[in-house]
């Protein structure tokens, strides 16, 4: 697919609105993920501030850096998109030896492992094999 | 369809910077460079816990000594604000609402650079201090880390004004859509980083 491959589709008035509405919902969600990453936040400032042990303090911050790290990948970084095409992508990526293949040995898509055959490409193909193989699982 | 066809709010694509194959490769590409970020960081902060407090016999500079939890707490609202910010454009982004997606990105880079101030002011004033970046191991991979966080910070101030300048008369459409939303994402790579920068180095250095 090409940029000029791109239909222009106009939207019907309901579909529209539906839209606007569910991209508002979807921007209240994120000023509550937002209220929730201050108020995570400020308890890791005020546990440091009030004094508690070291060995409390330094597992319960880091703990609260990572649901704060899953919360702006998750949210703000749109990863929560892919759930409709895709819940879950992963592929392992392998270069022979010779460095003029690239074998792409499984992936795990909607929760189900599929081990794709080994796609083969020469290197100065790879990028495009690559994307190519990405858009027709419509990873992206 | 030509990257510059203008569009109506009804004809707009839901997702406008993945409609085309250059913008969905962006975006790849993108997420493939941000790992290697992930591994830069990764080292700096392997390097900032390995030195950390270490230094010349008897040195007097410490991480209990040195940081003040206030002005860490000022500049993470900042950044963390400024994340929400470039959440609100992307959402004028995709409601074809430019003037909104510009004026958000504004309200952003004025928290971005309300924090990069912060930073300057906090280096400068450990430098009064006599904690140069030549003063001991600690001191270097303190402002190593911290530093090279402040470099992407500016690097992303001054990325978001190019775009908002360049792309001031020509309005939204499929070529710059993919180039915000970028743009937007490593802002919030930037906050990624942070979250750990005032967690690892401030709040776990105050507790020494």
């Amino acid at each position: 697919m090409s940029s000029h491959d791109t239909p222009v589709v106009a939207k019907s008035q309901a579909q529209f609105e539906y839209d606007r509405h569910h991209n508002a919902v979807h921007m209240r969600k994120q000023v509550i993920n937002f209220a929730i990453m201050i108020f995570l936040t400020f308890i890791a400032f005020a546990v440091v501030a009030a004094g508690f042990s070291k060995y409390f303090i330094a597992p319960f911050v880091l703990l609260l850096a990572g649901v704060q790290v899953v919360l702006q990948l998750y949210a703000f970084m749109h990863l929560e998109d892919k759930k409709n095409t895709l819940r879950w992508c992963y592929w392992i990526l392998y270069v022979d030896g010779d460095f003029n293949r690239i074998y792409i040995l499984l992936s795990i898509f909607n929760d189900y492992l599929v081990v794709i055959p080994k796609k083969a490409c020469s290197l100065l193909d790879a990028e495009t094999c690559f994307f190519r193989f990405l858009n027709s699982v419509k990873c992206w | 369809m030509d990257y510059n066809t203008k569009f109506t709010p009804h004809t707009w694509p839901d997702h406008p910077e993945q409609a085309t194959m250059e913008g969905k490769n962006k975006v790849v590409g993108f997420w493939i460079f941000l790992a290697c970020e992930v591994v830069l960081f990764a080292s700096l902060f392997a390097t900032y816990l390995a030195l950390k407090n270490k230094g010349p016999a008897g040195m007097e500079f410490t991480t209990q000594g040195l940081f003040e939890l206030p002005l860490a707490f000022a500049m993470t609202m900042l950044l963390l604000t400024s994340s929400l910010t470039s959440v609100y454009a992307i959402y004028h982004m995709r409601n074809f609402n430019y003037k909104g997606m510009q004026t958000w990105l504004a309200i952003t880079l004025l928290l971005g650079l309300g924090f990069l101030a912060l930073e300057i002011y906090e280096f400068q004033h450990y430098v009064h201090l006599g904690f140069t970046f030549n003063q001991s191991a600690f001191a270097t991979s303190f402002y190593t880390l911290v530093g090279t966080h402040g470099f992407h910070v500016s690097l992303g101030l001054v990325w978001i004004t190019t775009l908002l300048i360049r792309n001031a008369k020509r309005g939204l459409n499929l070529y710059n859509a993919p180039k915000f939303f970028v743009a937007a994402l490593y802002w919030h790579f930037i906050d990624v980083v942070w979250v750990f920068i005032f967690t690892v180095v401030y709040l776990m250095g105050v507790i020494g």
